[in-house]
């Protein structure tokens, strides 16, 4: 015997409800994996194609690494970046990341819009200020 | 003792899904299969324990008032305090609910010299509100694993809780005063001796487990990065039912939601259930209307009752012999 049954039953569908909502709400849905695309103009001109670190690096801590190079850039003036296999590179997003990545839309975009992350980049770059 | 069993268990947790992924390399089990288990162990057991409690009759119309009830026309009821129907108690539920509203009341008893004091005592209602909500607004953050696209809302949201933004991933405020509402939980129950003094493993575990859920998510995001679109892979894959494990997750995800798996396990069987509690509670669902509506105790039975008229009626010609005075006649 339930006491009070109409709304226990009631809040344990609204339980439920809420619980599989998630299940709910992919129903139908084809898995989108993003595909970041590589290819661009200067990508594609390099013998070597290979970025600042390794790709498993850049997918983890690339923002890290953005992070340290705007404070060594802008705070400390430091405009030298040596990777693990000491090459050395220009600090700087618009003339270091964005010449090879050029594709804002087929490259970034795709798995910041996938996860639902949104980069303040633009706050200060301007966009189509690469030189 | 207590604590310290309930913190090795915890670490324990951790150490068996570090040993299961990083070295068994179980990725499947971590994965897919405990959390699906979880899942089951939470949905099940909850509408278990809720049943149970809704089989548990109410025999007194009980609930706890702190305000003037409904009277005369001319007398101010308190809706809220002391609420005389429905709509009343949806108010004083919900505040309960959102803004622990009776806990708002704590007091605190002291004796100073010889005369005994009470004063307000609003910290453990600050430190729970300031956890709890956190905790709601970590799991709405969550979803963005588990829904795509991702809802505006949920964006919103997190910008509002990045908005300070402070290094790169961006810091959530409720990282910050999550840890810092569970250490001020836990520290209450140390070092206050009464409270440490009535405090059960079953205290102690939950508040370990939530620490460890928290430290170990925040490692993740900070520190020890993992790749978070294969994450979302794997998390829409368990809500599409098609579950995948992409290969390069590192192992302090499978302890974030080992530590999560076991604590949606445990949820139905502990303390842990005031979340579907509150709900049930006489003293704060029911409205104060005993004077006007007779409320039925579930346990009556019939009761045989012999009313002095029956009586008399049976023994009347036995009384007159005696000379017993009858009313009747
Ligand atoms: C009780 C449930 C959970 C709690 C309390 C919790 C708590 C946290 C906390 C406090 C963080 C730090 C960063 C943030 O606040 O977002 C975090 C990060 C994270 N959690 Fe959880 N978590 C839970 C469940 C899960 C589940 C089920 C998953 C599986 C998809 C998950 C995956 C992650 C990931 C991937 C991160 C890192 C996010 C990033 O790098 O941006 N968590 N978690």
């Amino acid at each position: 015997m339930i006491y009070g049954g109409k709304k226990i039953f009631a809040g344990l569908f609204i339980f439920v409800v809420l619980l599989i909502s998630p299940f709910l709400a992919n129903i139908g849905k084809a898995d989108a994996q993003p595909n970041p695309s590589l290819n661009t103009p200067t990508i594609d001109a390099l013998a070597a194609k290979q970025c600042v670190g390794s790709a498993q690096f850049m997918r983890t801590y690339h923002m890290q690494l953005l992070n340290e190079w705007r404070d060594q850039a802008l705070r400390h003036g430091e405009y030298t970046y040596v990777n693990s296999q000491g090459q050395k590179f220009t600090i700087s997003l618009e003339n270091t990341c964005l010449k090879c990545h050029s594709n804002e839309q087929q490259f970034c975009n795709t798995c910041h819009t996938y996860v639902g992350v949104t980069p303040y980049c633009w706050e200060c770059h301007q966009k189509g200020a690469t030189q | 003792m207590k604590i310290w069993s309930s913190l090795v268990a915890v670490l324990a947790l951790v150490l068996i899904a570090w040993l299961g992924t990083g070295v068994a390399g179980l990725y499947t089990v971590f994965g897919v299969g405990i959390p699906y288990l979880a899942f089951l162990i939470f949905a099940l057991g909850f509408i278990y324990r809720i049943l149970k409690w809704g089989r548990s009759p109410v025999p007194f119309c009980i609930p706890t008032t702190c305000g003037q009830q409904k009277s005369l026309p001319w007398i101010k009821q308190n809706k809220i305090e002391n609420p005389s129907g429905t709509a009343g108690v949806v108010g004083r539920m919900i505040l309960e609910i959102l803004f622990f509203r009776s806990l708002f009341r704590n007091l605190k008893t002291e004796k100073r010299g010889d005369k005994l004091g009470f004063g307000s005592a609003k910290w453990l209602w600050l430190g729970g509100l300031a956890f709890h909500w956190s905790m709601l607004i970590i799991l709405l953050r969550h979803l963005r694993f588990f829904l795509d696209p991702v809802p505006s809302l949920l964006q919103g949201l997190d910008g509002l809780d990045s908005f300070l933004q402070i290094g790169l991933p961006i810091l959530y405020i409720t990282d910050i005063i999550i840890v810092a509402a569970l250490l001020y939980l836990l520290a209450r129950r140390l070092f206050v001796a009464q409270v440490r003094y009535i405090s059960l493993a079953s205290d102690y575990f939950p508040l370990f487990l939530l620490l460890g859920i928290a430290t170990s998510g925040i490692i993740m995001r900070y520190f020890l990065r993992v790749d978070v679109v294969s994450v979302k892979e794997l998390a829409l894959g368990l809500v599409t039912l098609r579950p995948t494990v992409p290969a390069d997750i590192g192992s302090i995800f499978f302890i974030h939601i080992f530590l999560v798996s076991s604590l949606f396990a445990y949820f139905p069987w502990s303390k842990l259930m005031h979340a579907g509690g509150i709900f049930l509670s006489p003293t704060r669902n029911m409205a104060n209307n005993s004077r006007r509506v007779r409320h039925i105790n579930p346990w009556n039975y019939p009761v045989d009752v012999h009313s002095y008229a029956e009586y008399e009626a049976e023994f009347k010609e036995k009384m007159k012999k005696a000379g017993v005075p009858v009313e009747t006649e």
